[in-house]
């Protein structure tokens, strides 16, 4: 068995959650392939090979894979397996927004069906992932000739990013649909830890009030080396953008710290953030949900709470 | 242009569902079922690229039971001209839906297909890409913008870290994400003009279309539960109890 696991990356640097997905390919068992697809990789692919337990990487650099296109990729990848005379057994993304881009369209070419967001290997055919916002766990199994598989990265522990030396060999062949071209990115800039990577994760929700009261959590935040998260209920009022949704619908964090501030609690929320190892909630309804999961709950007005809080630590 | 939006009957974001005693399933019996709410927003968004004069057409499909029929009366009294519904009864995978989409697709010929990113029943966000790939058009998903311009599609796409805009083809595969718009309710007059619009059943076997799959459910478990931890009185008993206690600070 060989297990193909597709690189997160941004060109410049391999994306911890890389690792995570390495993890759930050793959990299945066999040797793993790395995929680098995207424009001047190199160090990414460097940093892949040095991934404990890869066996090789492959690097596809060119042009029409530097923004991760999926009507690039995904043929780029079908093809690979395809044409491996099917020695590919797994092929595995993690579940960001470029995985779950991509890799539904793989499977569909490859004409199998994809199991999403994995949260444990059972065996090589045999997996768990939630369902119903995460109210409910799903076993299930693949009889597919490839299994296609986005893995959730909270639910896996990462492998060693160092300790391997794994051949590195350059793929030439080159897809371009000319159905679709990047225009341009915005991407937020924050000196802050990326959400679904932070130590401490500090959020905030409706009883924020406005987006302006949200410097309050940013200045807390950056005493702690935290990231900033919110509620859907705060994106969708318009205080932040929704990159910093935390929930069903947004990014699933597993920090290990997470500190709700004003949020109520609701199950959509909860999907995203119930495996923290610690939950801080602070509210000043004693009747929040959120205090059902949280392992320290304060009642207080957080205006003056969040404050005090940065001030005592 | 003629949009084609395809919607999901699914168990309304407000219940709580409950994992059924023998672990085959959740509990369906007698919750309320609605509109996935991604697919309300693609409706909408279907909608107002008519108000706008650049759609010309909107039919709205679903694959289901018979059921969701009243779904599809939905999207018709939200603005939808006309109606699909693809009668199976089995609960399908995305895989499956995608190749009877494609199906559709090939009958109806639309310029656009607007898709909910994912179904909050199955969360499985698959159905969109795999109907690009399928139909091999162009796929903008996530979307929070879309505009039409000639024979091309911008689709503005939230991204792990903020957002992407790409350019599409057309014909052109969007899925939605939660900021594209917010949709409207139907008005009475509406629902009651619904009623008269058509309403067409096809079946998987009608289109040719095979619906096997290769991944089966074994179980169903309620997930592990986190219980409540202690209450704080103060900043400083819960600075203390960070520090001494969890060592997270």
């Amino acid at each position: 068995m060989t297990i193909l696991v597709i690189a997160e990356h941004d060109n410049k640097v391999l994306a911890p959650a890389t690792l995570n997905t390495v993890a759930a390919a050793v959990k299945i068992g066999g040797d793993i392939h790395v995929l680098v697809a995207g424009l001047g990789v190199g160090i990414v692919a460097e940093a892949s090979a040095k991934i404990l337990g890869v066996a090789k990487v492959l690097v596809a650099d060119n042009a029409v894979y530097a923004h991760l296109l999926p009507e690039n990729v995904a043929p780029l990848i079908a093809n690979l397996v395809i044409e491996q005379n099917t020695i590919y057994s797994h092929v595995l993304a993690c579940a960001t927004s470029n995985g779950k881009n991509i890799l539904p369209r793989v499977a569909a070419a490859l004409d199998v069906d994809q199991i999403s967001e994995i949260i444990s290997v059972q065996s090589a055919d045999t997996f768990k992932r939630p369902i119903y916002a995460g109210n409910a766990i799903a076993t299930v199994q693949s009889n597919a000739s490839v299994k296609v598989i986005t893995v959730r990265a909270t639910g896996f522990d990462p492998v060693a990013a160092e300790g391997g030396s794994a051949l590195i060999e350059a793929i030439t062949t080159v897809y371009e649909s000319g159905k679709s071209c990047f225009v341009d990115e915005v991407l937020a800039k924050s000196d802050r830890p990326e959400l679904t990577a932070a130590r401490i994760v500090v959020s905030g929700g409706r009883g924020m009030q406005n987006g302006d009261n949200f410097k309050h959590l940013y200045s807390l935040a950056d005493k702690l080396g935290a990231g900033v998260g919110a509620s859907r209920a705060a994106v969708d009022a318009g205080f932040v953008p929704n990159d910093m949704q935390v929930g069903q619908t947004g990014k699933i964090v597993a920090p290990q710290l997470y500190i709700a501030v004003g949020i109520s609690g609701a199950i959509q929320h909860l999907a995203g953030m119930k495996d923290s190892k610690v939950i801080v909630a602070i509210n000043k309804d004693e009747e929040a949900p959120i205090f059902q999961v949280a392992d320290y709950g304060l009642v207080a007005d957080l205006f003056e709470a969040v404050p005090e809080l940065e001030h005592a630590l | 242009m003629k949009v084609l939006v395809a919607v999901k009957r699914v168990v309304d974001f407000n219940v709580k569902v409950r994992v059924k005693a023998d672990n085959s399933g959740v509990d369906l019996a007698n919750v309320k079922m609605s509109m996935n709410p991604f697919c309300e927003i693609a409706v909408e968004e279907a909608v107002r690229l008519k108000e706008q004069g650049v759609a010309s057409e909107i039919i709205v499909v679903s694959i289901g039971r018979s059921v969701a029929q009243e779904q599809l009366r939905t999207a018709l009294a939200l603005g939808a001209d006309r109606a699909i519904l693809v009668e199976s009864a089995d609960e399908l995978n995305s895989l499956a839906v995608a190749k009877l989409l494609k199906a559709v697709v090939d009958k109806e010929q639309p310029q656009l297909v607007i898709l909910g990113k994912q179904a909050i029943d199955s969360d499985n966000n698959q159905t969109g890409q795999m109907l690009a790939a399928l139909t091999g058009y162009g796929q903008g998903t996530f979307a929070s913008n879309v505009e039409v311009s000639g024979d091309s599609l911008a689709v503005t796409r939230e991204v792990d870290g903020g957002a992407q805009t790409v350019s599409l083809k057309l014909p052109a595969i969007v899925t939605t994400d939660l900021r594209l718009n917010e949709p409207r309710y139907a008005s009475l007059p509406n629902i009651m003009k619904a009623k008269k619009k058509p309403l067409e059943v096809l079946t998987p076997d009608a289109l040719g279309v095979a619906t096997t799959s290769s991944v089966r459910i074994l179980k169903v478990e309620a997930p592990a539960t986190r219980s409540a931890g202690i209450k704080v009185k103060s900043v400083a008993e819960l600075v203390e109890k960070l520090k001494n206690e969890a060592k997270v600070i």
